[in-house]
């Protein structure tokens, strides 16, 4: 019965009167899959672009001296390339799947502030484009890395005064993109869905929110407090007048460790439902899963400076964030355990999606246990910034958020579509990534371990031989990403119809309205069916 | 099988261009600023034009918004939903005093005491560890922002344009409209004169105390928080007088009044907030 629930959504067309087609349907919408998709394919374009970046970067590294570019452009394209890779690519993309699924999952008519929801996207553009024409203003883009330390930063030309004001923006559309979802969550779901039967990726998407909205106001303060010692004369940052540059460090971090776990929670969520589907079990352990989740969103809050140890904070500050930083181990190690768990024993099979977040699930626990490693004060102080934070954080970031996205790319890409994508091309799109990921980043714990600084244009000889194959690898990466275009285009143009539940394994109310998902799902609240539940 | 079509549905707003031109006035906005601030020709007309066009946009969006909640558009779940999002974006301008409060913080407990400190005496020879303080570097002479003076008067016009809210409140709940009307605009005017009060505490530290944001440390914090608050009051005191309005137009049920709420509770942080900085900022 629950399949035949849209027969009904299509007959309430009639309710809404004339539609904008063409540019106009995109620009004005209050349509969550309109908007999820202007998302989705927002960050993918954002993608190629700090992809290109970090290509520039990795071309230079390529062998020792200064050959393509100069060092102030390199220090740009390393600040571009992590700021858009992080505010422009991976955080739209999990807004995107939050747009487009929890609405479904939870059965939903649509996000609970449908025109907000638009402006929360069409905010993203205008940040996109101070941030990308701040490369051709004198002075150049900002060259501080993404962290924007002063003195530095206070020292920039008006690049940087365009990276505070594009962070501004970005700031508010996180912030009503997240109060948006979890409003959604908390007051629209379908009746007899209790919390602790919401799909897990719901409840990444709660905490992931709450630690947005905890966390961008005070980067947004951290800036503008920047902007004022730039160009108002204030003294927070400068010692001259009694403030300090390192209490930057401590705001900035109050801010960008919730940011780490705002990347992974909602990867953690999409893998959550990938797993489970493809070995035709239930998720293993979902009440120890959504404690995790409300663990890790609640130590992140209280780690911030394992990313200080070197800036003379006090042995018993040290000591303190190293035993705080490790406990974040103990709900992560929970949830791979529970993750591996789901699969025991259960019927496997291993297309694209399952794939991708296998992926993840190896490589994100390898990233997981660097961290570890550099948790360690006495060990940080050797590795920090070197090529092995560098390891350590693309490992975390590429193969556990962009693999998990990928994973919910194939998984949903049915329904989003009403085709079944290409399953040998994902399959190869999935080992090129593996491999080259591998290539790409292997090498550089080598690189930090022997000493390799990180931000810096140039080496010394005897890195050569490592770089070398760390840039063949990230051209190889590059290069198979474009797969993915090639892949969603065929499968929006055609191939195989997909049914509504086009993978046996996978369960939730997403799967019972037909592929391609109509227009308009739900605008009744759907019966709950216990069977479709994840707790 | 068909549901039946219920007749009270989740209300879904139709299409609408004003999100895009909220983005337009901000990227006029920030472009405007950016040039402004680097001493760039024309950089103010944009600004102007950013603010003229956020202007139209606000106009236009909250008036489709209270359009939509007169015609009866939003049922109690969307009642409920505007309750959860006012709770959430209070709690995001909680985290963004947050960050101010916590540099005030910072820095009277953890810089200028490690400045003043023997390790940096051969840098900041002599510099000594007292509060308030324009830094090591400072050479003139300023005097603080006295606490028992205007700070102190605010104090008492925010917590009065508290009970006057309050109070016309329970005239919006008992179908009091003269009382709910009589109080909106006492509190307006208590919020307006706090404004012009903080106006005139700006005036007299710039001409006769010498404290300005370039008053090193002291002077950041002083100015950045209570800035931050009187454009929050600023703020507040418009949203105030939108409710007035709508009040005097006959808006509003003693049942159904979330805009009242919504913005009661802001006018409540605001004024939380100013208890914060009166104490850590004017007093201790």
């Amino acid at each position: 019965m629950q399949a035949t629930h849209t027969a009904g959504a299509a007959d309430h067309h009639a309710d809404h009167g004339p539609q904008p087609t063409g540019l106009m349907r995109w620009i004005t919408t209050t349509n969550h899959k309109d908007i999820g998709t202007m998302y989705l394919w927002f960050s993918f374009v954002m993608f190629l672009v700090g992809g290109a970046m970090s290509l520039i970067i990795r071309a230079e590294l390529l062998s020792p001296g200064l050959q393509y570019v100069q060092p102030e452009f390199y220090n740009q394209m390393l600040t571009l390339h992590a700021l858009i890779m992080v505010f422009g690519a991976i955080m739209p993309a999990f807004v995107g799947f939050a747009n487009w699924m929890i609405p479904l999952m939870i059965g939903a008519p649509d996000m609970a502030f449908a025109r907000m929801n638009n402006w929360s996207f069409w905010l993203l553009p205008p940040a996109a484009i101070l941030l990308t024409a701040s490369i051709f203003v004198p002075g150049g883009a900002a060259g501080t890395g993404w962290t924007l330390y002063p003195p530095l930063s206070i020292q920039m030309g008006m690049g940087m005064d365009m990276a505070i004001f594009a962070i501004h923006i970005l700031g508010m559309s996180s912030i009503m993109g997240s109060i948006n979802i979890i409003t959604t969550i908390l007051n629209m779901r379908t009746p007899g869905m209790d919390l602790m039967k919401m799909p897990l990726f719901c409840w990444t998407w709660l905490v992931t929110a709450f630690l947005l909205i905890a966390s961008m106001p005070i980067l947004a303060g951290a800036v503008t407090m920047l902007l004022t010692d730039r160009h108002f004369g204030t003294s927070f940052f400068s010692a001259a007048g009694g403030g300090d540059p390192v209490l930057f460090q401590h705001i900035f971090w109050f801010f960008g460790h919730p940011e780490v776990y705002i990347i992974a929670l909602p990867a953690f969520g999409v893998v959550s439902h990938v797993i489970p589907a493809f070995s035709r079990k239930q998720l293993f352990g979902y009440a120890s899963m959504v404690y995790a989740i409300a663990a890790i969103g609640l130590i992140s809050f209280f780690v911030w400076a394992h990313h200080m140890y070197v800036t003379g904070i006090p042995l018993t500050g040290q000591l303190y964030f190293m035993y705080a930083t490790m406990l974040i181990a103990i709900p992560t190690g929970v949830k791979v355990f529970n993750w591996v768990t789901t699969m025991w024993r259960g019927s496997l099979s291993f297309e694209t999606p399952m794939l991708f977040a296998l992926g993840f699930l190896v490589l994100f626990t390898i990233g997981g246990l660097t961290g570890l490693v550099l948790a360690m004060t006495a060990v940080d102080i050797q590795l920090q910034d070197t090529y092995y934070v560098v390891a350590h954080f693309h490992y975390v970031m590429v193969a556990g958020a962009l693999f998990s996205a990928y994973a919910g790319l194939y998984y949903w890409l049915p329904k989003w579509t009403g085709h079944m994508y290409n399953e040998s091309l994902g399959k190869l799109h999935f080992w090129l990534s593996m491999i080259f990921f591998n290539i790409a980043f292997f090498p550089q714990h080598f690189l930090g371990l022997a000493g390799m600084p990180r931000r810096i244009p140039d080496y010394a000889q005897q890195f050569a031989d490592f770089n070398m194959i760390s840039t063949i690898g990230s051209f190889g990466f590059g290069f198979s990403q474009l797969l993915v275009l090639v892949v969603v285009f065929q499968t929006m143009k055609g191939g195989a119809k997909a049914e509504a539940r086009p993978w046996d394994g996978a369960r939730g109310l997403e799967w019972t309205v037909p592929s391609p998902a109509p227009h308009h799902t739900f605008e009744d609240p759907p019966a709950f069916n216990p069977a479709e539940a994840h707790g | 099988m068909s549901h039946p079509v219920s007749a009270n549905r989740y209300y879904v707003p139709e299409p609408s261009y004003w999100p895009l031109v909220g983005s337009f006035a901000l990227l006029l906005l920030a472009s405007g600023a950016v040039l402004t601030m680097n001493s760039i020709a024309n950089g103010g007309f944009l600004l102007a034009g950013g603010f003229a066009v956020l202007a139209v946009m606000l106009f236009g969006w909250f008036g489709r918004v209270i359009g939509e909640s007169e015609a009866g558009s939003y049922n109690p779940q969307v009642d409920r939903s505007f309750r959860w999002s006012m709770s959430w974006f209070i709690f995001s301008e909680v985290m963004f005093f947050a960050a101010f409060f916590g540099a005030l913080f910072y820095v009277r407990v953890l810089s200028v005491p490690e400045i003043a400190s023997l390790d940096q005496a051969a840098l900041w020879d002599g510099f000594k560890d007292q509060w308030p303080t324009a830094g090591p570097a400072a050479k003139d002479m300023f005097t603080p922002m006295h606490a028992w003076g205007i700070p102190a008067v605010n104090t008492l016009l925010l917590l009065s344009s508290g009970v006057t809210l309050t109070w016309a409140h329970w005239g919006l709940l008992a179908n009091k409209r003269q009382q709910l009307i009589i109080g909106l605009a006492l509190t307006i005017v208590l919020g307006l004169v706090f404004i012009s009060l903080q106006a005139y505490e700006y005036f007299e530290a710039y001409s006769h105390l010498n404290l300005k944001m370039t008053t090193g440390v002291y002077g950041s914090t002083f100015y950045m928080l209570t800035g931050f608050h009187g454009f929050h009051v600023t703020l507040g005191a418009t949203m105030l007088i939108v409710i007035l309005l709508r009040s005097v137009k006959g808006h509003f049920t003693a049942e159904r009044h979330f805009a009242f709420e919504a913005v009661a509770w802001y006018w409540h942080f605001v004024d939380v907030v100013w208890l914060g900085l009166f104490i850590v900022v004017y007093w201790l």
